[in-house]
């Protein structure tokens, strides 16, 4: 039951996934990519991590998205955008990444998962958000702000570097 | 648990390797944001899936810290695209060498 629901999420991630690069329109290629949220969600829910989901509904399929969808609608493009001329490049990278996954899945079994031993371990079920607070808002205190400040510094320079005057002085 | 790790690391491998090939092969800049989120993505099932198999729930605390670098990355790089837009009035990546010598 549990493989019937991680192949259905599976096959429908990869196949979006191929989507958002080989379709045409924009438009289209992002609504692919909220599919495949939808789906990234559902998956961490088989995984026990019901919180990371709701989170990822909100911020990626709510935010990030609709900030997508808004741009590509916003410059409103007809013009027919083909693919790059890299593409031997790009096929040298692939089949390199391409071996490498082969060799890993060949070489899978050789290791066991560790036995939990910290009391970090209490994860899935109804304490995951409790869990990830209590990791989160500890031992991650400090990266915890360093993200903040991150957000802030984005949030700043998405204002400054779309502000109309600066583009045109510039340019 | 009945699906094995590994499985999961296979998924995210096809995800990740979508989206460098994305990141190379399209012209569209807004394509090529959009494949480096498939990428954020395929790291994010990485870290749900081990923080899930190891038990230990530090993975799911750096998936948000991921989240958060998306989110910046995506207000940046679409205020890029749109100052981009306002001087060339084009998103094709060929017509950026402002930086070429």
């Amino acid at each position: 039951m549990e493989q019937a629901f991680f192949f259905y999420f599976a096959c429908v991630i990869a196949a979006t996934s191929v989507l958002v690069v080989a379709l045409r329109n924009p438009i289209y290629s992002t609504l692919a990519l909220l599919v495949m949220f939808f789906h990234v969600a559902g998956l961490y829910v088989t995984l026990h991590a019901e919180f990371l989901a709701a989170v990822q509904i909100i911020v990626y399929a709510g935010a990030i998205l609709v900030l997508y969808l808004f741009v590509v609608m916003l410059l409103n493009l007809k013009q027919d955008v083909r693919y790059h001329r890299q593409w031997p490049m790009a096929a040298a990278v692939g089949a390199t990444l391409v071996i490498e996954a082969i060799i890993l899945t060949a070489m899978k079994g050789s290791t066991t998962p560790a036995v939990a031993t910290d009391a970090e371990t209490a994860i899935g079920g109804a304490g995951n958000t409790a869990a990830i607070g209590d990791v989160l808002y500890t031992t991650y205190l400090f990266p915890f702000e360093v993200a903040s400040l991150i957000l802030l510094v984005a949030m700043i320079g998405a204002i400054v570097l779309a502000k109309k005057d600066v583009g045109e002085r510039e340019a | 648990m009945t699906v094995p790790l590994s499985y999961y690391l296979v998924l995210s491998g096809i995800m990740f390797l979508t989206g460098v090939v994305g990141v190379l092969l399209r012209r569209n800049i807004i394509i090529i944001l959009l494949s480096v989120e498939l990428m954020l993505n395929a790291t994010n099932i990485n870290f749900v899936a081990f923080s899930q198999y190891f038990h230990n729930v530090a993975g799911q605390v750096f998936v948000f810290f991921t989240l958060t670098v998306a989110a910046a990355e995506v207000a940046v790089g679409l205020a890029i695209i749109i100052a981009l837009y306002r001087t060339k009035s084009t998103i094709n990546i060929d017509e950026f060498q402002l930086l070429k010598w």
